[in-house]
């Protein structure tokens, strides 16, 4: 508990005579209070992955989160398979790190853009995410609500795109289009190793063109900016995203020091290094200084869009809805009824 | 054309996973601080009790300034609440305080619906948040949370039990509001007196079924300090915001002939408790536990009265949506009709309005005429009279041309006869 006597003074605005000053009165111990509430509860935080196979998707998630969370890379190589279609996994851990506890959810997309047909490959996953928030939907409405409804939502979608090195290929473009209305959106360029330094800057730039080409908002979104503290620190995100990342979970000497990374004939890339990749970047991004954030964007605007498009329908069931409606774009204009 | 089935495995229990190094989300709780604080936060103590208890000097000093002007009169004709909200900063701290004041309780002769007001006052601030809650296009997150998050029920310091009118109170407002229980200007009664009466009072609660809100004992590193405290309710404070010197230091005091009460004296009253308890310790809980338990059953039986059920499993999911959508469209028809009604009264209105009118207009009309016709008559009169004059005038004219026709005649035959007329009449005088 802060008790520690504090020379600033509680100040009441507008009152044109200030008040007398006795000295500390302890409102700001309520800072003390949420976090300890926080620490109890526990977070939750829902990642969902997108790209197709062989990209290294469970590889960055299990470096990203320093544990085996993604089951693929436990499974032996030669059983893989291509589904044949679009499996949606979902799979749920506690992990806890300095008394801080966060349940982790990985939804892995397997069989996305592996078929030779991938026209409406994104529908699945959006039908997908539609359906998180219509549960939430559904417990916010009940009578009697649990007090804390489990939060299923889809809090970040990464999307992983194939280090190219030329542009944004169609399904990517047809993808995030669609998606970037309903979720945040992260785009990654996985196994960056692959491109050096200069290709790396050309592809981020032609990527970076066909979003705006395209009027693609990825996280973090322009308009979402609170203020202009925000907005500068968001700007230098903006100018480095998508992140060109490696994953890795083998540590290989380097130095003398046991570093993360992958080691090849010509020497080792470390996954940490930031000269070497911008893992280091999307980490901190996402974990230690945006998780909150995205969780805000999340609860406070692609839920209340999808609720105001979900009441304002005319009692429609969500299974009744034909695939087509599930595209996450107002089929009419949504009016502002008010009680 | 794609075949896109889903098979989607259902997140299983989750396993506790080991972590082989520092990933970094320890660094949530400051994440979601900073951005509480970026926020504000918003606080409302409802202040219920009699007149003269101390209540807006408390509040000064538990938040260490002064808010109000003059104390509040005794000849109210009700109980109304007046509330003020004041913004405070402490280092980085934002705090949006509401503090709800009951004037007039307590005052009345006849105390049976006193409680109504504060009561009813509860509810408009559940209500108004659960209007927002449901509206469709809503901003929860910048919305400003009116909903009282504590009540201090001031007691009369009388030493011997609760009043009739606390007991009815209180027992109104437990479910619909976190009630701590104070004794006000607890200066007035002796400690052995005080022991004795925090009892009394404290079995009359339990034995009348009132629920004051216990300081919750869940988390240990609060359990101790809370649990301890729950056995000093209620807390007798004093409150004074003017300063003493006690030996080298200032302190809030009350000062008389026999002696000084200090306010933050553990030993002379619970004041440091009790700002221990509402502000540092467990403010948050008093904001959840208003959201999750009270609001949660106020909204709980509101939707219940207005006809919504919870859905059994097989009917349709939508059934708030679509009984909210069937009670608008009522309540439209019902307000088309008010229109329809209003608009044909308001026609009968202008009808009625009209003939009246008109019929004045009538009645002017014939008064003009008539007027007219008087002026007439009297003009015809005139004339009819001035006729006459004018005749009796000509008459009179020629009998006088006459006359004096004759007379030139007769002067001239009998000028003599007048001259010896004048002559006699000369000679006689």
């Amino acid at each position: 508990m802060a008790d520690t006597a504090k020379t600033t003074h509680p100040q009441p605005a507008g009152r044109p005579e200030k008040g007398a000053e006795f000295g500390y009165v302890g409102i700001d111990a309520i800072l003390e209070q949420m976090r300890r509430k926080a620490m109890k509860q526990g977070f939750e935080l829902n990642i969902m992955v997108v790209g197709q196979s062989g990209l290294g998707k469970s590889t960055l998630i299990n470096t990203l989160f320093k544990s085996k969370v993604s089951r693929r890379s436990v499974m032996p190589s030669d059983e893989e398979r291509i589904p044949k279609t679009i499996e949606i996994k979902s799979v749920s851990h506690d992990i806890e790190e300095k008394g801080v506890r966060m349940k982790l959810t990985v939804i892995d997309t397997p069989g996305f853009g592996d078929q030779i047909n991938n026209e409406n490959c994104w529908q699945p996953i959006m039908k997908f995410i539609n359906e998180q928030y219509e549960q939430y939907l559904q417990e916010e409405i009940n009578i009697s609500r649990k007090k804390r409804i489990p939060d299923s939502r889809v809090h970040c979608c990464i999307y992983f795109i194939p280090p190219t090195g030329h542009c944004l290929r169609p399904i990517d473009i047809e993808f995030m289009r669609h998606l970037s209305k309903v979720v945040n959106i992260v785009p990654v360029i996985a196994k960056a190793d692959t491109l050096t330094l200069e290709e790396r800057d050309f592809f981020k730039q032609k990527i970076r063109e066909d979003l705006r080409v395209n009027e693609i908002e990825v996280y973090p979104q322009k308009e979402f900016d609170e203020d202009s503290e925000d907005r500068m620190i968001n700007d230098k995100i903006r100018e480095m995203i998508p992140f060109a990342v490696v994953g890795s979970d083998q540590e290989y000497q380097v130095n003398g020091k046991r570093l993360l990374g992958r080691k090849t004939r010509w020497g080792t890339v470390e996954v940490e290094n930031t000269a070497h990749c911008e893992f280091a970047y999307l980490r901190d991004l996402l974990i230690r200084t945006h998780m909150q954030n995205l969780k805000d964007i999340t609860s406070s605007i692609h839920y209340e869009v999808y609720r105001v498009r979900r009441l304002n329908e005319n009692n429609t069931h969500p299974s009744d809805q034909p695939n087509g409606h599930s595209n996450g774009v107002p089929t009419h204009e949504v009016l502002s009824h008010e009680m | 054309m794609a075949a896109t089935e889903i098979a989607r495995q259902a997140g299983e229990g989750a396993r506790a996973v080991p972590l082989s190094g520092h990933v970094g989300f320890d660094s949530m709780p400051d994440q979601l601080v900073n951005k509480s604080v970026n926020h504000g936060f918003c606080f409302n103590i409802l202040c219920v009790g009699e007149t003269g208890l101390g209540k807006s000097t408390l509040m000064d000093t538990l938040f260490n300034t002064k808010f109000e002007g003059d104390p509040t009169q005794h000849n109210q004709p009700g109980v109304q609440l007046k509330s003020n909200t004041y913004e405070l900063q402490e280092s980085n701290v934002r705090l949006k305080l509401t503090i709800v004041n009951s004037v007039g309780f307590g005052d009345q002769i006849n105390k049976e619906d006193s409680y109504k007001p504060i009561v009813e006052f509860i509810d408009t601030q559940f209500e108004a948040y659960l209007q927002e809650e449901l509206k469709i296009k809503r901003t929860l997150h910048s919305y400003h949370d009116t909903r009282v998050h504590a009540c201090l029920y001031f007691i009369s310091p009388t030493g011997h039990s609760l009043k009739s009118l606390d007991l009815v109170t209180m027992k109104k407002l437990d479910s619909k509001v976190n009630i701590i229980p104070i004794i006000a200007k607890s200066d007035a009664i002796s400690k052995s007196e005080l022991a004795k009466f925090k009892i009394k009072i404290t079995s009359e609660l339990v034995s009348n079924g009132v629920q004051i809100y216990q300081f919750p004992t869940d988390d240990e590193t609060v359990a101790e300090i809370n649990s301890t405290m729950n056995g000093h309710l209620p807390f007798a404070v004093v409150g004074s915001t003017e300063e003493v010197k006690i030996g080298n230091k200032m302190v809030k005091a009350r000062q008389y002939p026999w002696g000084t009460v200090q306010v933050e004296n553990e030993n002379h009253c619970d004041f440091v408790k009790l700002r221990e308890m509402l502000i540092r310790v467990n403010m948050e809980d008093l904001r959840e536990q208003t959201h999750t338990r009270h609001y949660e059953l106020y909204r709980r039986c509101k939707l219940e009265e207005m006809g919504f059920k919870d859905t059994d499993p097989d009917s349709k999911p939508f059934s708030l949506q679509e009984t909210y959508e069937a009670k608008r469209n009522e309540f439209m028809g019902e307000l088309q009709k008010k229109e329809e009604e209003m608009r044909q009264m308001f026609v009968q209105r202008v009808k009625e309005k009209e003939a009246e009118l008109k019929e004045a207009e009538k009645e002017l009309h014939e008064k003009f005429d008539r007027l007219k016709k008087l002026h007439q008559d009297e003009k015809k009169k005139l004339e009819d009279k001035k006729k006459s004059l004018d005749d009796e005038l000509n008459i009179f004219k020629q009998k006088k041309t006459a006359a004096e026709l004759l007379q030139s005649q007769a002067q001239q035959a009998g000028g003599s006869t007048t001259l010896k007329r004048d002559k006699e009449r000369k000679n006689f005088f």
